[in-house]
């Protein structure tokens, strides 16, 4: 029975289960924009757009969150200008930029193999992570959870009705602009805990998930952000015993729940529509 | 109080549209050179074909898209400044609106109060009172619980009617409010669009029932490409007018002989004129003696 209690004893554990369970909540309340948005592409192609800028930020002795970043908005205003200038449609100009982003970024990992580090952030590995990186993390998580506490409303209202924003004075532009870049930023907290391929998981399942459980935006959130939280500690504590990929565990976490609300949501599960439709015809269930 | 619900008089917002093009980026030119104004406290119709440019009106009109030539002033202001002061309140069409959104009716009304809260949006206590006004005004309370998307037709519209009752602007846009919607809802529509021009508001609606607009438009602007006519309905709803702007694309019928035999007109040709729902019947001589109530 102690024995599931050793990952307290460690103090790596305990700051790996925090960083987690950290970033896991801030991508869960993201979730929410990238879903009601459909930005679940775009959220993928910027988490792996910015693997390239990891390697060069490390080349150049930055901090390598500063030159993730970089390397997805790049990603972004490609994406973005290809978008205006070529009859291509849009989501084979993501695959493109993407695949392409992400094809470099590994090109350049693979001229220095023996790096652990880089390996640990690029592949996600929560429980190998430098302190100093674990700072970055935190850092980034609260600027992203402090932004969308100072404009989630207009951002919300943005994605509902634009046309009512700039009817409150306000700019819809602005806040596509801010969801690309918190998505960015919340891509490179989240790589190191779960790896860029895994990262997109953490940034729509919780999202997805709650929106099957609320009705109301703010009861979607609260759910979107207690799922990632709790999985992103739960699968950073499961690792230490499977010894291995953290992310797989967190984002395997989260498509469990995904399946058991899918199935059982009480409102908009599959067996409640089902019952409900019976029910309107007449028949017994 | 609240600053923008009680203005004193004399400060009330006019607009002026100024020989406004739109060329969208495509290349299509949608309006030309479009000009008319209106003055506090007036219903105006927005009317026109199919692809004539009434919503590229309205969204000049919300700085939506910039006119490559001319100027919108709303109460004398920039469209920036008017929005920036809460000038402008606007109802979407049911189309544009997604309504599996994980909203309820009170917090749309409540996206209404938006402009008049600070940066974080923290609803106070005259938000949530505007709110409830509104809502009890439309006869939305009872349902103010539900989501969107469990509301009827006519509920939807009416949400969307309080959001915009709630942010009090002088400026009311209504881009085909009476679509989808029965014949109570649009009478209870007029009625409240009525009490708002008595308020001393300015209403712009868009429409294709043309039975309806001399029943509750002081005004009327015939679009197509660009403004062919503007101003006090009985001068400009004609029958000459409404050839003009609708040409083939109207349905004319002439009445049967034994209808006219019935009809208390004078001799000469009843036009019956419809480019949707609600046709609308002329006298021989152009002038409109009012709507159809039922098909003939
Ligand atoms: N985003 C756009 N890009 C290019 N052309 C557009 C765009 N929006 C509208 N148009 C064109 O501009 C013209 C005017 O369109 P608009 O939507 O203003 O018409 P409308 O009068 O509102 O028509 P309806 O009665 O069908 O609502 C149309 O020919 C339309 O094809
Ligand atoms: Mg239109």
């Amino acid at each position: 029975m102690s024995e599931l209690l050793i990952p307290f004893e460690y103090d790596y554990m305990l700051r790996a289960m925090g960083i987690a369970g950290l970033v896991g909540a801030v991508a869960g309340l993201l979730s929410c924009y990238v879903v009601l948005k459909g930005w679940s592409l775009m959220g993928d192609a910027l988490s792996h757009a910015i693997v390239p800028g990891v390697v060069l930020a490390w080349l150049g002795g930055i901090p390598f969150a500063i030159g993730a970043f970089a390397s997805g908005m790049l990603a972004a205003l490609a994406m973005a200008g290809l978008r205006g200038r070529t009859p291509i449609r849009e989501d084979a100009v993501i695959g493109v930029v993407f695949t392409g982003f992400f094809g470099l970024g590994l090109f350049l990992l693979s001229l220095f193999p023996s790096n652990v580090r880089l390996q640990t952030i690029i592949f996600g590995n929560v429980l190998g992570i430098a302190d100093a990186d674990i700072i970055q993390m935190a850092i980034i998580a609260c600027v992203v959870a402090l932004a969308l506490g100072i404009w989630g409303r207009d951002l919300m209202l943005s994605l509902f009705d634009p046309v009512q924003l700039v009817a409150a004075g306000g700019n819809p532009g602005h806040m596509r602009i801010l969801l690309l870049m918190l998505l960015a930023a919340t891509a490179v907290a989240g790589l190191q805990a779960v790896g860029a391929v895994l990262v997109i998981g953490m940034l729509v399942t919780p999202g997805a998930t709650a929106y099957l459980l609320a009705d109301r935006f703010g009861r979607m959130a609260a759910i979107a952000t207690f799922i990632g939280a709790s999985t992103g500690l739960v699968g950073a504590y499961a690792s230490y015993f499977l010894d291995g990929s953290t992310g797989g565990s967190i984002v395997a976490l989260q498509a469990a729940i995904f399946v058991a609300v899918l199935v059982f949501a009480p409102k908009h599960g599959i067996r409640a529509t089902r019952r409900a439709a019976a029910k309107a015809v007449g028949t017994p269930a | 109080m609240d600053g923008a619900l009680v203005r004193p008089p004399g400060t009330r917002a006019g607009l002026s549209v100024e020989g406004v093009s739109v060329a969208y980026p495509n290349g299509h030119l949608a309006l030309r050179d479009a000009s008319f104004s209106l003055q506090p406290g007036t219903v105006c119709g927005l009317v026109g074909v199919n692809g004539s440019g009434k919503s590229t009106l309205f969204k000049a009109i919300m700085g939506l898209v910039r006119p490559s030539a001319g100027q919108v002033r709303i109460g004398g202001e920039k469209v920036q400044a008017a929005l920036k002061r809460n000038l402008v309140a606007y109802v979407p069409q049911a189309e544009e609106v997604d309504w599996s959104f994980p909203v309820g009716v009170r917090d749309v009304v409540m996206m209404g109060r938006y402009g008049h809260m600070n940066m974080l949006r923290i609803p106070r206590a005259a938000d949530r009172q505007a709110v409830d006004a509104a809502l009890a005004r439309v006869g939305m309370l009872d349902l103010a619980e539900r989501q969107i998307g469990e509301l009827s037709g006519g509920q939807r519209k009416r949400v969307f009617l309080a959001r915009a009752l709630a942010q009090g602007g002088e400026l009311l846009l209504l881009d085909e409010p009476f679509t989808g919607v029965d014949v109570t809802t649009e009478d209870a529509i007029v009625e409240l669009l009525t009490q708002l021009r008595d308020e001393g508001r300015i209403i712009l609606v868009s429409t294709h029932n043309l039975g309806s607009v001399p029943t509750f438009c002081d005004h009327v602007v015939l679009v197509n490409r660009t403004v062919l006519a503007a101003g006090p309905t009985p001068e400009v709803f004609t029958g000459p007018n409404l050839l003009r702007a609708f040409g083939g694309a109207l349905r004319q019928h002439s009445l049967p002989e034994q209808a006219k035999a019935h009809a208390p007109l004078e001799a000469g040709h009843v036009v019956v004129l419809s480019d949707d729902e609600r046709p609308l019947v002329m006298a021989p001589d152009g002038r409109v003696l009012g709507r159809l109530t039922q098909d003939l």
